[in-house]
């Protein structure tokens, strides 16, 4: 045990190294001499060329690669491409919140309807509630983020006119319900799906029978002995589905107007700003891997008989 | 997998001569559902295939008088602000689709995957060592961000070293064509889908090259590349169409993320994620709704086929695990 979260831990700055490394050479590599774009076609070479000392632009990739990841640690992510003079920082800090707030709210909105909808729906296997909740899932999870968001904006927008097209107000707003949902809705059919599987696994174990046997009520039978159960395997997903809440939330802060990171992200991306790019990939994915470190390290203290880094994984 | 051996079984005869595949390809046809959604997928791809002969305008073919119009008998999806015709233009944006789905399939799950799985599981040791801790590496990423970084950074370097190519050797149709921009956003979707295909390939060679009759094949002098082929090969066939058909959803769904952001196949060149993006505002949903909802719905049932044609493959493949 203590050996394994020891190795999954010296991980983790390999991977972060490996990503930054990557994302740093492809930025380097790809868009051509950052100078040019600064300065445009037309620039006096003189000028060009004390940038480019003044930068260190010459020297090796290593040497620039240590003063970018000095930087970044330091939170110093460099200076825009398309909004000059401004630092990434300041552009990119502002908009992590909102980010932040509107994918909260569809977790939100993703396990508050999916734990209880899958619960339900295995508690009573069979029945006309539950077929109904596998179908709708199955079709929720098969509708692209492309498809619910401008099909939620006619409905609730354009016919019955009670929520508002776009905008942004915070966490506690209108303008939030329908990106969240948006975002939320691929999601509750996953976790339905999940814990509904993993609640059927359970309730056929011995111990649900002997907890109800020595005449435990039926809600201390379902918290206690039966979600405590189930819930593991949603648990594991969580790491997952941060990834997949990043990409519905490019998509959907496009179609709601919201200024997130994704929407600054696809701004970047035409603008060809790489430093902001940059920054995006290299938070994103350093969150991803956090987060799954989280979820790996939390599994056996939800889970005792999970022993790691051993061989008698599984069971 | 044990499903794999007892399945013969569970279906009831054992059938001699019956191969395990053609019985779950038995089991698939006898599904209507799967059948209808294969028979969309195929429509729309053969469509995407043939998409110059299908259409009756050309991509291109602008006529502002009869710019933005609804659905019409001449134009059935109506037609864009610069009066292309959009039927003829979703069809195109389905090639992109087709094509890319298609070209990453074949390069990263099909070729590298099995390729790789086949080494690693067969050979072992140093190749398997580093084939696996590589593949942990990429799949410890999400491959939204790295697709990102990869595509917008290596298509425009590319696309200059074309341009470079094409003025020296006088060649001017490849960029035209949006060959690298086809290339590109392949290549880096097949670097984040190798793994997966390889790790399962691997896990059923390792079982097969332990089984007596592989043992036997190497006693009797069978080569290596015979027993891959012989003993290997009809093992992994059957999980390999089961992650092939739960995998193409993600392969569209990553390629209109990227068209849709801008940076997957570029303009002329049609691409259902880059008309959602630009058709994506409310103003366009309140006065020419058909703008959007065309590629959306096209998109939507592309997706939500693949999606049931997945389950149920997985449903006649796997019988046990319903």
């Amino acid at each position: 045990m203590g050996t394994y979260i020891a190795r999954r831990l010296l991980w983790v700055p390999v991977l972060l190294f490996l990503v930054s490394f990557i994302t740093f050479v492809l930025g380097q590599f790809g868009p051509g001499d950052p100078v040019q774009i600064l300065l445009g076609q037309y620039s006096d070479p003189a000028a060009v060329q004390r940038i480019r000392e003044q930068r260190g632009l010459d020297d090796n990739v290593a040497v620039q690669y240590s003063r970018y990841i000095l930087g970044v640690v330091r939170g110093d992510f460099g200076e825009s491409y398309q909004y000059r003079g401004r630092s990434v920082r300041e552009l990119l800090f502002k908009r992590i919140p909102v980010s932040a707030q509107l994918n909260l709210a569809a977790l939100m909105i993703s396990l508050g309807l999916g734990i209880p909808i899958g619960l339900f729906s295995a508690l009573h296997q069979g029945s006309v509630w539950d077929t109904i909740a596998v179908a709708a899932t199955l079709l929720a999870q098969s509708l692209p983020v492309f498809f619910t968001a401008p099909m939620m904006l006619i409905v609730f927008s354009l016919q019955l006119d009670i929520l508002p097209t776009h905008g942004w107000g915070g966490f506690f707003d209108t303008r939030i319900i329908m990106p969240a949902l948006v975002i939320g809705i691929p999601g509750v059919a996953i976790i339905t799906r999940l814990t509904r599987a993993s609640t059927l696994e359970v309730v056929h174990q011995d111990y649900i029978r002997t907890a109800r046997a020595k005449g435990l009520g039926e809600r201390v039978v379902i918290t206690r002995h039966i979600l405590r159960n189930s819930l593991i395997p949603v648990v594991t997903t969580l790491g997952f589905a941060l990834a997949g809440l990043a990409s519905g939330s490019f998509i959907v802060e496009l179609f709601f107007g919201i200024p997130g990171v994704g929407l600054l992200a696809i701004e970047s991306l035409f603008a060809r700003d790489y430093p902001i790019i940059m920054a995006v990939v290299l938070i994103g994915t350093s969150l991803f891997v956090m987060a799954n470190l989280l979820v790996d390290l939390a599994y056996p203290l939800l889970d005792p008989r999970i022993r790691l880094g051993g061989s008698s994984l599984g069971g | 997998m044990e499903v794999e051996n007892t399945a013969t079984s569970l279906t009831g005869q054992p059938s001699p001569g019956r191969s395990y595949l053609a019985l779950s390809l038995r089991r698939l046809r006898r599904k209507k559902l799967a059948m209808f959604f294969l028979g969309i997928i195929l429509i729309m791809y053969g469509s995407g295939i043939l998409a110059s002969v299908v259409t009756p305008y050309g991509y291109n073919d602008q006529d502002l008088s009869v710019a933005k119009q609804g659905p019409s008998f001449q134009h059935p999806f109506g037609t864009d602000r610069l009066g292309r015709d959009m039927m003829t233009r979703v069809i195109f944006g389905l090639r992109t689709t087709v094509i890319i789905t298609v070209m990453a399939l074949i390069g990263g799950s099909l070729l590298l995957g099995i390729i790789l799985g086949l080494i690693s599981g067969y050979f072992g040791k140093l190749a398997d060592g580093i084939i696996m801790r590589v593949g942990e590496v990429t799949s410890a990423f999400p491959e939204v961000f790295l697709l990102l970084i990869i595509v917008a950074t290596l298509r425009p370097r590319i696309v200059t070293w074309v341009r470079e190519f094409e003025d020296a050797t006088g060649i001017d149709w490849i960029v035209e064509l949006g060959i690298v921009d086809f290339a590109v956003v392949s290549f880096a979707l097949a670097i984040f889908s190798w793994f997966g295909m390889a790790r399962l390939v691997r896990g059923q060679v390792l079982q097969v090259r332990e089984n007596q009759y592989s043992e036997a094949a190497r006693a009797v002098g069978a080569s290596t590349a015979r027993i891959l082929r012989v003993h290997v090969f009809p093992n992994i066939i059957s999980p390999v169409i089961v992650s092939v058909s739960a995998g193409l959803a993600a392969f569209a769904g990553a390629e209109l993320f990227l068209s849709f952001i801008g940076i997957g196949v570029q303009p002329p060149t049609p691409s259902l994620g880059r008309m959602i993006f630009e058709n994506s505002s409310i103003s366009v949903l309140r006065s020419d709704p058909h703008l959007l909802m065309f590629p959306v719905i096209t998109v939507s049932i592309l997706l939500f086929s693949f999606n049931l044609l997945g389950d149920a493959v997985n449903d006649a493949f796997n019988p046990r695990t319903r």
